[in-house]
């Protein structure tokens, strides 16, 4: 049990890095990977909140919208199936969880509130989170594995922007082509990187 | 009028291209662009949902209140895209498999939140449209762009057909696997940028 939790988390984390593999979350790491501080902030956000989206998604998708999931109403609705709308479920939710996070920070942990406060409005769009929630349905996940796979997954995202934002650091004292500067170099870099995580792949626990 | 309408359309594709200056929606244009037919779908789908929402929000405009504005975006945004995918799993159900989530990402793919809440926000319906067939186009730009070159050098075709015939089939061609892969992706992009820059030198950016 505990040794499958740890493979998914491995796999999570490294193996299927959501920035690095699946691209998600590519505006804001992008964007926001100038300064390793800031990248902290973010990347804390977002663990924070994959971490209570996707198990929340998992059980509005398992109670609520898959195939006969709502026969605990009555026996009428045994057959009804919801699934299509687990788009806008889960883009719901993620929105209203990322202002409870908001609200409940503000309240009991005013300096964690202080750190985060202007990257959890920008979450709410990522991709990063909007795709977790997705694969756990693409792989039908249940309560507990979501629970290691959001945790997992925002590590991964948290490693990968912590990151770059070192690299461009240093890159500022590299004399970089004059149209490669900014933007394009982040591409290339971002390159390199998916390249090492690549390393990652096939290992199996 | 005419001119500014023109424009519209045609400024996204190479002076304010979403992608390439604005860093929006880079997810998904990483992700899809492996082959031609996927990266085809995917720019006819997001053309599709930009102009009807950047169209539904500019009607909306003056009824949406301001502080639940990001709600009613995404709302509106979310059952466009839920439509898009019904219809893309009904007629090319293959496509739509290999797409996988991507299709219900269009929803997080900031292009579309950008363009909502930067122009259609403020423009009348047919700006909106216009704004929002533009910006799809540059997206599209770029995506068809890498998605030729990731096809033609992985795997030696174009949409599916050979071009330059492969050493496993016969040919000469030794696919590049790299392209294939996901750094090629950015390898490429990055490459893409690096092209429009030196060609078009007001947007280098200084620092950084």
């Amino acid at each position: 049990m505990f040794e499958e939790y740890l493979n998914l988390a491995v796999k999570a984390i490294f193996i299927e890095n959501m920035a690095l593999t699946f691209f998600l979350g590519m505006c804001s790491f992008l964007a926001v990977s100038k300064k390793v501080e800031t990248a902290v902030g973010l990347g804390l956000a977002v663990i924070f909140v994959l971490t209570v989206t996707v198990p929340a998604n998992n059980l509005i998708q398992t109670h609520l919208l898959s195939e006969g999931s709502l026969s605990w109403l009555s026996p009428e609705f045994a057959d009804v199936d919801l699934t299509f709308l687990n788009l806008l479920c889960f883009i719901g939710t993620i929105a209203a969880m990322v202002q409870l996070v908001e609200m409940t920070t503000d309240r009991f942990f005013p300096a964690l509130h202080a750190t985060l406060g202007i990257f959890l409005p920008l979450i709410a769009v990522n991709c990063a989170i909007l795709g977790g929630s997705l694969f756990m349905v693409e792989r039908d996940y249940d309560f507990g594995e979501s629970v290691v796979f959001g945790l997992g997954s925002g590590i991964g995202w948290f490693l990968a922007i912590v990151a770059l934002a070192s690299i461009r650091e240093r890159l500022r004292y590299s004399n970089v082509p004059h149209g490669l500067r900014g933007l394009g170099m982040t591409f290339i870099v971002t390159g390199l990187m998916a390249f090492g995580f690549m390393a990652f792949g096939g290992i199996q626990l | 009028m005419a001119v500014k309408k023109s424009e519209a359309v045609l400024d996204p594709l190479w002076n304010n291209n979403p992608i390439a200056l604005q860093v929006l929606g880079i997810c998904s244009a990483l992700a899809v662009t492996t082959k031609m037919e996927t990266s085809l779908v995917m720019c006819v789908a997001v053309i599709c949902v930009l102009t009807l929402s950047n169209l539904t929000i500019s009607l909306l405009r003056h009824q949406i209140p301001n502080s639940i504005r990001i709600i009613v975006q995404l709302t509106v945004i979310a059952s466009l895209v839920i439509v898009t995918d019904q219809i893309l799993k009904a007629y090319v159900f293959e496509i739509s498999k290999q797409l996988s989530v991507f299709v219900g990402l269009i929803i997080t793919n900031c292009i579309i939140m950008g363009r909502a809440e930067a122009f259609a926000m403020q423009n009348p319906p047919s700006r909106a449209i216009l704004d929002g067939i533009g910006n799809g186009l540059g997206y599209s730009a770029i995506l068809m762009a890498t998605a030729v070159l990731r096809e033609l050098f992985g795997s030696g075709k174009l949409y599916g057909y050979s071009i330059l015939p492969t050493v496993s089939e016969g040919g000469w061609y030794l696919p590049n696997g790299l392209m294939l892969l996901s750094p090629a992706a950015f390898f490429i992009i990055g490459g893409l940028i690096w092209a429009l820059r030196v060609w078009k030198p007001a947007q280098v950016e200084m620092d950084g």
